[in-house]
């Protein structure tokens, strides 16, 4: 009853000064409102920003084939031919900080169209989340090739911007047919504009196709041929290649028996019939990037039945600059916000506790004659705090709703990325509240404590 | 009966160091139904001992019995009680609520008693009490609207609305022209007849202390005339007479 009666004193008094009361509530909606939209301007930029850099493919890994090394002398990268399409479903399939991955085999030809030719920078066997590895799902036309044609080995090809300037030049190249090393493929797609990348290379001189099309039409080994394990394959090479082999023999001595047909088919090694040049792997985000390294490791060391103390057949590199930049700028947008927000709701502040000091200070006199006809100090103190309580909730949903409203109106006319952010909300309407609650409850605690005879002859 | 009893009061004020006496030992006894003026010049202490009067202040040293119930003892929150039930007070600056009705002006001290009326209840008591000082049909004006002496009548009703046993008056009359200060007088004075209450109205005016029935003056923080002004005669009931202040009068 006594909170109710108290309730309606403050509405009371509110509604008879209502320009105060508005004043009031005004700050602090703006206090709210300021802080909302700045976090979500804030937010929705960085958010931008961190999406722009990853498109670069900062979040990416590249797999590459082991190292041949033979008598000291190493073969450098990709010498040895581990990888499988199978490895990279496993990834995909096992590896939870992995987002997608594809697999790649490169071909370096020429490609003909009538009378027009060129060797572009990249023709790439892969699968349709290419793409999405790599950010570029959007195609200018046509459409990407699917599982279904990379399956049948479907001769069919998408092509990036540079590849149709050079060989169709002005004319729509979907649906015509081009010869890629005598094998004719039909254009499906084209490829949106990517420019170069970092090192300067001309990413959109590519030309995309189903690998099993190019793994066996193009590169001219039939998939059936491919069924060499990495190893006899690594000292094939060698030894015919190391000429010094006769006077450096590294042949390895047999210690041990050699396992027995029936052995060997009790303990079947897995048959790589066919292998890619690359798998290319995307992590979940920045942050995921060394755990998604060290899962696919796992994984890779596991499907290739390394030994503990082995080496690993495969070398894993992630775009280490780009994602270190990508984390700078993260955490530099994350300061930026956090100041901008910290100013904002200290602006807030000292707004409402202006007015709220200016309203309560000036209602002393109010408040001498509450107590001469017998309120108690509490009876004060309760109802200025009901109506700073009042005059906060009110200010705190409205500015919820003009800082929400404004963000999204920036959206609208500015077309500039927003992103509701509800700690954002939370923080500035807690602060904005008890700024407004302990400052329109301090002035009027002091003058509860006042003499009433001070109080009401205060001018 | 003694509605007001007070025994040697002291009052002394501190200002750092200094300490400045403004009561010096005041005893002065009021019984019901009285209509009492409080004369004495600014600074003689007056305006000090109508806040002990009004519970608005504690004395430093003393006894001060209303209605029978000591009072001096009495915590901030005691006080402010006994303000609301027993005491009415009316301001010479009137003190009403800017943009507040005059009705709801005189439901104020409503909101702070325990005893809970309704709201029809404390309606019906307001307008009565309205229609009673005169301020008919204005009940929804705000102060800035009422002339002076409806603005102190709707500051009487309100002094009235908990129906108090001591109606404190200071300076009641000086924002007032001659015409509706005389009318308010008359109207305490009928209030003191009809209803009894008693009522102190502090002034520095002979001509509104003529209107009370007993005039005490009050010199340099003490009692120096307890009488009864000439012209006023002594009525049933009215027996209580100051007491001459004891202390520092050698």
């Amino acid at each position: 009853m006594k909170v109710y009666k108290t309730v309606r004193t403050a509405l009371r008094t509110l509604r008879r000064n209502p320009l105060r009361a508005a004043l009031t509530t005004l700050g602090i909606i703006i206090g709210v409102a300021a802080v909302i939209v700045m976090m979500e301007i804030g937010k929705g930029s960085s958010t931008a920003i961190k999406r722009t850099i990853a498109t670069m493919g900062a979040n990416n890994l590249l797999i590459h084939p082991g190292t041949a090394a033979s008598g000291g002398v190493s073969f450098g990268a990709g010498s040895v031919m581990t990888l499988t399409p199978q490895d990279c479903d496993a990834i995909l399939r096992e590896c939870p900080s992995v987002r997608n991955a594809a697999p790649e085999v490169q071909a370096r030809t020429q490609v003909i169209y009538g009378n027009r030719n060129w060797v572009p920078m990249s023709i790439i066997g892969t699968t349709p989340a290419y793409l999405e590895v790599r950010d570029w799902t959007n195609l200018a036309g046509g459409e990407m090739f699917t599982d279904r044609d990379v399956r049948n080995g479907s001769k069919v090809c998408v092509l990036g911007q540079t590849l149709v300037r050079e060989l169709f030049s002005g004319e729509s190249p979907l649906g015509k047919e081009m010869r890629v090393q005598n094998v004719s493929f039909k254009v499906i797609g084209v490829l949106k504009g990517k420019g170069a990348n970092m090192m300067g290379r001309d990413q959109d001189d590519i030309l995309l196709a189903p690998w099993t099309t190019i793994k066996s039409r193009v590169t001219g080994s039939p998939l059936t041929d491919v069924n060499q394990s990495s190893a006899s394959s690594g000292s094939n090479t060698l030894s015919e290649v190391n000429t010094l082999n006769k006077l450096y023999p590294n042949a390895r001595l047999n210690l041990y028996p050699l396992p027995s047909p029936t052995q060997a088919a009790d303990t079947p090694l897995p048959v790589r019939f066919t292998n890619i040049d690359h798998i290319l792997v995307s992590a979940r985000s920045t942050d995921e990037i060394p755990l998604a390294i060290q899962q696919t490791t796992e994984l890779l060391r596991e499907r290739h039945r390394i030994q503990p103390q082995e080496p690993d057949d495969f070398n894993i590199r992630d775009m280490t600059e780009m994602s270190k930049t990508l984390s700078s700028t993260s955490m530099l947008m994350t300061n930026l916000l956090l100041s901008v927000a910290l100013i904002s709701l200290i602006v807030g502040g000292v707004g409402i506790m202006n007015i709220m000091l200016v309203s309560v200070t000036e209602r002393t006199r109010e408040i001498g004659l509450r107590m001469a006809v017998g309120a108690q100090a509490r009876d004060i103190l309760r109802q200025f705090l009901v109506e700073a309580l009042v005059l906060c909730i009110t200010g705190g949903i409205i500015g919820i709703l003009v800082g929400c409203g404004g963000s999204y109106l920036v959206t609208l006319l500015l077309q500039w990325p927003t992103e509701t952010s509800l700690a954002a909300i939370c923080a500035s309407v807690i602060v904005s509240g008890s700024v407004g609650i302990v400052f329109g409850f301090y002035p009027a605690w002091k003058a509860s404590r006042l003499d009433p005879i001070e109080a009401l002859h205060y001018e | 009966m003694q509605v007001i009893e007070l025994r040697s009061i002291y009052k002394t004020y501190h200002l750092g160091e200094m300490s400045i006496p403004v009561l010096k030992g005041v005893s002065l006894s009021v019984t019901g139904r009285e209509f009492v003026a409080l004369m004495g010049a600014s600074g003689s202490g007056k305006s000090t001992l109508m806040n002990i009067l009004g519970c608005l202040d504690r004395p430093t040293s003393g006894a001060y019995w209303l209605e029978g119930q000591e009072l001096s003892s009495l915590s901030a929150d005691q006080r402010a009680l006994m303000r609301n039930y027993k005491i009415g007070f009316v301001f010479q600056n009137f003190n009403l609520l800017p943009r507040t009705s005059a009705l709801e002006n005189v439901m104020l001290p409503l909101s702070y008693t325990a005893q809970n009326l309704s709201d029809r209840e404390a309606q019906r008591r307001a307008t009565n009490l309205l229609d009673r000082v005169g301020l008919n049909e204005r009940f929804h004006h705000e102060p800035s609207q009422l002339s002076g002496g409806e603005q102190q009548r709707v500051a009487i009703a309100r002094a009235l609305i908990n129906q108090p046993s001591l109606l404190l008056a200071d300076e009641p009359t000086g924002n007032l022209d001659s015409t509706t200060s005389k009318e308010v007088l008359q109207f305490f004075q009928q209030l003191n007849q009809e209803d009894g209450i008693t009522i102190i109205l502090v002034t520095h005016d002979s001509g509104v202390a003529q209107h009370a029935r007993r005039v005490i003056r009050i010199s340099d923080g003490v009692i120096v005339d307890g009488d009864s002004p000439k012209g006023v005669l002594q009525t049933n009931g009215f027996s209580g007479n100051a007491v001459l202040a004891e202390g520092d009068l050698s």
